[in-house]
């Protein structure tokens, strides 16, 4: 397969820029952080003749207050250490976990226990409990908290209407759907009125359109209540259609982290670079793929891959390429995504190579899309 | 059977309940504590304490493979001690209790260990006390159970009873050996155990009927 790989150029062209937004930052630079990581790592020690594991290492980062952050990564990336080190169910092996201004590592007995009170958790097996009524699994929190009766109360009603299932107020799990359950455990994560919404993988266990309802829960929350959301996934998808910003875990390491757009525009480790392939495929199909040669046949196309990245890239660019270089040009496959405003994906293009002048109007139209600053890659020819 | 007898079953019959029920409530009271403790005092639970559940496991384990007569016999002076005499169905409920509390205790950790450790956790996250989590988390999940437990606890209890009339204890048991047994009374021993049987029933009934309603897990699916 012949490459003429143009990548060099690590800005968007038609792309909008993004560094104007607030975005991850190193720990020391992020005065307004909900939640911070400071040189934590952490090592479950060799018992029982199983080694010790290095889950997490020399994590650096911070959570904008009010924003939904995506942790993405591999099963055990570390992302379930990761995210039970900010409510202080694991303890760091060093550095400091600061949640909303508190170092929350370095908290213990009572004091632990308050401070969890402003942190909610919603699980991916919902973890309600069979012996009580959805309402009263809602007022859990509130009992342990030891709010008054008539106010438990009022609070549950306000809650079940909150997560839409206000009719299901004296069902029993075992009488709920899937989505219908999660709804009472966000409910019930977010009784206690916290500032930071931990959630664990907490639509893995559904159904695709009922995750689509649930992660549209999670972002009226967020936006209308300003609760920091901070979701653990090893789906992209997920992170795609809910986070602004990532954090891409790899082997106890952060190894990307920033803007959804940049990172999944530009992503740099191989890691996030699979992810993304789940979404926009990095794969030409097979019928394709299985018809591509080398050398130019008579009367044939070059097969060119474009990827596109940013808002609005790609949108003309066919008619833009047939257009200015006068060619008639066809689409072979496309395949673009969304994620986080940006346009993601790649198309692939079939350009004619004519009588005579064919390897002319191949680099014709690689030097057009490299003046453009479009990745392009020339894959062969199809007859 | 003449009235006597019959009389002498409704007295036995009461006796034994009255043993039965009395060391179930004192062993439950010991037992269920002791068996939260076990289920929940291991290397990194709730209540982590790891050489305290080891010492009390062997303890567990030490009262529970003596032999019952002979742990009636054996803790005689600590009978006397506690219950003033050695001798009739209040000092029967020593022995039985002192029995019945290490399996109520084994009974409940195995009940308390089927609650999903994701409760556990779950409860934590949102800043419960460990008090907090036995009490408004592990018990009430595992309520099912632990009647269930509390069932088969009463159950083998009335079975241990039949033992006490070694030390003068009463009850049907004692009541079958000495009139069926040792006197040839077959339509004595009969009407023993038919009313043994007759007893266990009503209790595993009631049991199952209590378990049923409190268990909310399988309800409409």
């Amino acid at each position: 397969m012949k490459a003429a790989s143009m990548n060099a150029h690590p800005s968007l062209a038609i792309g909008q820029p993004i560094e104007t937004l607030e975005a991850i930052s190193p720990a020391a630079t992020a005065p307004d952080a909900m939640v911070r990581f400071e040189g934590i790592s952490k090592t479950y020690p060799a018992y029982r003749g199983k080694p010790g594991v290095n889950a997490l290492q020399n994590i650096d980062f911070a959570i904008p207050r009010g924003s939904i952050t995506g942790v993405i990564g591999r099963s055990g990336a570390g992302k379930s250490s990761l995210v039970r080190l900010i409510n202080g169910l694991e303890r760091p092996t060093s550095g400091r976990v600061v949640v909303d201004n508190s170092d929350i590592s370095a908290l213990a007995g009572r004091d632990l226990r308050l401070a969890q009170r402003s942190i909610g958790m919603i699980f991916q097996h919902f973890n309600l409990l069979s012996s009580r009524t959805a309402a009263d699994n809602i007022a859990l929190p509130l009992e342990i908290a030891g709010w008054a009766k008539a106010d438990i109360r009022a609070r549950v009603a306000e809650l079940l209407a909150l997560v839409g299932i206000a009719d299901k107020h004296d069902r029993y799990p075992s009488e709920l759907s899937g989505g219908q359950k999660q709804r009472v455990g966000i409910a019930r994560a977010l009784a206690t009125r916290p500032s930071v919404l931990l959630s664990d993988e907490a639509t893995s266990a559904l159904d695709p359109q009922t995750t689509r309802a649930i992660l549209d829960l999670l972002a009226n929350i967020n936006r209308e209540l300003g609760v920091t959301i901070v979701l653990i996934t090893h789906e992209m998808s997920v992170v795609r259609q809910l986070a602004r910003d990532v954090v891409v875990l790899d082997a106890g390491h952060v190894v990307e982290s920033g803007h959804v757009a940049d990172i999944f525009t530009h992503p740099k480790h191989p890691i996030t670079q699979s992810f993304l392939a789940e979404v926009i495929g990095d794969s030409l199909p097979v019928s394709l793929a299985s018809r591509i040669v080398s050398e130019p046949p008579a009367g044939g196309q070059a097969v060119i891959r474009v990827q596109v990245r940013g808002a609005g890239a790609g949108d003309t660019l066919v008619a833009r390429l047939a257009r200015e270089l006068g060619l008639d040009v066809s689409l072979l496959s496309a395949r673009i995504d969304e994620i986080g405003g940006q346009h993601v994906g790649s198309l692939t293009l079939g350009i004619p190579l004519g009588i005579s002048s064919g390897e002319d109007a191949t680099t014709r139209t690689l030097a057009w899309l490299s003046q453009y600053q479009f990745p392009a890659e020339h894959l062969g020819y199809v007859a | 059977m003449s009235p006597e007898l019959i009389n002498l079953i409704v007295q036995a019959t009461g006796e034994s309940l009255y043993m039965v029920g009395l060391a179930a409530l004192i062993g439950t009271a010991f037992g269920l504590p002791l068996g939260v403790f076990l289920a929940t005092s291991r290397k990194g639970e709730l209540f982590a304490a790891p050489v305290v559940n080891r010492v009390l496991g062997i303890v567990v384990n030490a009262t529970r493979s003596t032999p019952f007569i002979i742990l009636v016999v054996a803790i005689i002076p600590f009978t006397r001690l506690v219950a003033g005499t050695s001798i009739g169905s209040t000092a029967a409920i020593v022995p039985l209790t002192i029995a019945s509390a290490p399996f109520i205790a084994r009974l409940v950790e195995a009940a308390i260990r089927e609650v999903d450790a994701g409760l556990i956790e779950t409860a934590s996250s949102f800043g419960a006390s460990p008090i907090q989590i036995v009490l408004k988390v592990l018990i009430p999940e595992a309520l099912p159970g632990l009647l269930l437990a509390l069932t088969l606890a009463v159950v083998s209890l009335l079975g241990y009873s039949a033992m006490v009339g070694a030390v003068g204890g009463g009850g049907l048991g004692d009541l079958g050996i000495r009139y069926g047994y040792q006197r040839f009374m077959p339509e004595m021993m009969l009407a023993v155990v038919v009313v043994l049987i007759a007893l266990v029933q009503l209790v595993q009934s009631a049991g199952d009927y209590l378990a049923r309603r409190v268990n909310r897990r399988l309800r409409h699916r």
